[in-house]
């Protein structure tokens, strides 16, 4: 388990000073796939690079099993990290490079290759052990990167970006890869990535990152479904905002008609931000939270269409299946209110 | 009006060879027969079986002979190679340290100028040092009393340590320090993660250091001038003063013999240095 509370760090000083991280407190649970999601410059490294040991917050205190580890050297810690590029040594060869840990541990020659093979099979290199880092495509070093990282059989796997190097293909089979890795090995991960697909496919919890700070922190269809920021609602998939003010009613005034929605809401006279996800949105008028337009763009992308619909004062999107209506003809769309989440800054 | 000409010059930026341009050649050539005609003219007359530098007669080994049979030959080449040998150990390993100090720490005020200090012996015209150096050692020998080859080998070291500080640096410049964080990250102590990542993959750029500096100070002839005691003559020495004496074969021969050998140890550098970068 990694208690990490209240961490604080800021680059440089002055004018030029900028907060990589802002009182950030999270708790991961042992056997979790745990992931850092948000854009480039969030913080989400530096956090990675703090556990890891590679950087020291100013203030505030990471604990490993109840152990503080905050001030702990990279070579004390039992955390081991896949690097983005993974810095495999390149006069080494594959066994070697996988071998690194466990004889820097002071393991027997015996027990280090046995490790080793066990490894590279887990990983399914087992056949090219003798081989140089340099004759090696990106898909394979990435897997002796990771094998490098388990054969020490670390608390803690960290994982920086380890797939964007990786073409499509590559990466989605790499993604089960990595999910059946953490079931077998029971290891905590720790994933950073800026791919929202990534994380929701992958983790048992995200935390979503912006300008230092945690937003939100959550199983994937909780983030998805019940984004708690507008933040978290725009990073992850598409979504629709629709401005809007609380009426007496207990309903939302926006530009285009009063809505019904099912979650609780502030006081009346509150401006509050409206969103639903594309494929929530129904086409044609059916039950209440019907809103009347016209049929501004039809987009087809193979699995499905997306409706491009202009309310007037609001544009909305909506994803379907079939898609029978023509550009520039009336269309209404129904936003059913269980689907309207209620944000609030 | 801008537009028009860039326009225009595109096309020609691209079908343009440096290699076709008038007088490319001609001067290419030149440089090539004034660099290298007088060495093979050098060599050419070492092998020559009679006194004269400048009429060919018959080939011979004669004047190798001759050189190796020198005894002031043989006593030059031996100070030569104790005091390089002595000169790049040191100033080898002073470099290695400075190159690590200036790339393998967080960014600190004055980088450019500890840089500007390592390098400063390449600026300052080297009769400057060497006047210089002279006048300290003077003092240090007229306080102590101490004398000896030390002082030579201490002045080499010190002007050869920015020849091999520049490819070490250069060598560390272009290894990311990555590599260092993902050893530790692996348990290894930072001297574990010295001697077995960041020294194996710095060795080119130390050895073509070491070689750069064992040339160097093979080859100095002004500070040595100035530096070298009484028996402390080294080989451009011994060679300068015969050729106040006319130049005879037999210099052509040891020239030639030091030129193999600065040929012999930079092939093997290279050689050994792209064995390395593929391993």
């Amino acid at each position: 388990m990694i208690e990490i509370s209240t961490l604080t760090k800021v680059f440089g000083s002055g004018q030029e000073a900028m907060t990589a991280l802002d009182n950030v407190s999270v708790t991961i649970a042992e056997n979790e796939f745990f992931t850092l999601l948000g854009p480039s410059g969030c913080g989400k490294t530096t956090l990675l690079r703090m556990i890891a040991g590679f950087e020291l917050p100013d203030t505030g205190e990471i604990r490993l099993d109840g152990q503080p580890v905050t001030h702990l050297p990279p070579h004390h810690r039992p955390i081991n990290t896949v690097f983005q590029n993974y810095a495999l040594f390149p006069h080494m060869n594959v066994a070697q490079n996988v071998g690194f840990g466990l004889e820097m541990l002071g393991r027997d020659r015996k027990e280090i290759d046995a490790t080793v093979a066990r490894t590279l099979e887990l990983v399914r290199l087992d056949h090219l052990a003798g081989r140089r880092i340099d004759q090696l495509s990106g898909g394979q070093q990435q897997r002796v990167a990771l094998a490098r990282a388990l054969a020490p059989a670390p608390k803690v796997l960290l994982l920086d970006e380890p797939l964007s190097a990786l073409d499509f293909k590559l990466r989605k089979e790499m993604q089960s890869e990595l999910k059946r890795l953490q079931l077998e090995t029971g290891i905590t991960f720790v994933f950073v990535t800026h791919d929202q697909e990534e994380a929701l496919t992958m983790s048992d919890r995200i935390a979503v990152m912006s300008a230092g700070k945690i937003l939100q922190i959550g199983r994937p269809m909780d983030i998805y479904d019940r984004p708690a920021a507008r933040f978290v609602a725009d990073f992850i998939g598409d979504i629709n905002f629709i401005e809007g003010t609380v009426t007496d009613g207990g309903t939302v005034a926006t530009g285009s008609g009063d809505l019904a929605v099912t979650a609780p809401l502030p006081a009346s006279g509150t401006t509050v931000t409206l969103a639903i996800r594309p494929e929530h949105v129904m086409p044609g008028a059916e039950g209440p939270n019907s809103l009347a337009g016209t049929l501004a763009e039809r987009v087809y992308f193979g699995s499905g269409t997306v409706l491009e619909v202009d309310l007037g004062a609001t544009r909305i999107s909506c994803r379907t299946g079939d898609a029978p209506f023509a550009e520039g003809a009336p269309l209404s769309v129904t936003l059913p209110p269980e689907r309207l989440q209620v944000l609030q800054d | 009006m801008a537009d028009a000409t860039e326009t225009r010059k595109t096309p020609r930026a691209k079908a343009f060879d440096l290699r076709r341009q008038p007088g490319f050649a001609a001067a290419a050539w030149a440089c090539i027969i004034f660099l290298y005609a007088p060495i093979v003219v050098l060599i050419v007359f070492s092998f020559n079986d009679n006194r004269s530098v400048v009429r060919w007669t018959e080939f011979s080994l004669r004047w190798y002979t001759e050189a190796f049979a020198n005894e002031g030959i043989q006593k030059a080449t031996w100070m030569s190679l104790k005091v390089a040998f002595v000169a790049t150990a040191l100033a080898t390993t002073f470099a290695t340290m400075a190159a690590l100090a200036t790339t393998r720490v967080a960014r600190f005020r004055g980088q450019g100028i500890v840089f500007a200090i390592i390098n400063q012996p390449l600026m300052i015209p080297e009769i400057v040092t060497a006047v210089a150096t002279l006048s300290f050692f003077s003092l240090i020998k007229q306080a102590t009393g101490w004398q000896g080859v030390g002082f030579l080998m201490l002045a080499h070291t010190v002007f050869c340590i920015p020849f091999a500080f520049l490819p070490i640096r250069a060598r560390l410049q272009d290894m990311t320090i990555t590599l260092e964080q993902a050893a530790a990250d692996l348990y290894a102590t930072p001297w574990a993660a010295f001697r077995r990542v960041t020294l194996p993959l710095m060795a080119p750029g130390i050895l073509a250091g070491a070689t750069l500096a064992f040339v160097v100070s093979l080859d100095d002839v002004i500070i040595t001038l100035m530096i070298a005691g009484p028996g402390e003559t080294t080989l451009p020495i011994y060679i300068l003063g015969q050729i106040r004496r006319g130049i005879t074969p037999e210099i052509n021969a040891v020239s030639t013999l030091l030129l193999g050998l600065s040929l012999l140890l930079v092939s093997l550098t290279f050689l050994l240095g792209r064995k390395r970068s593929r391993a």
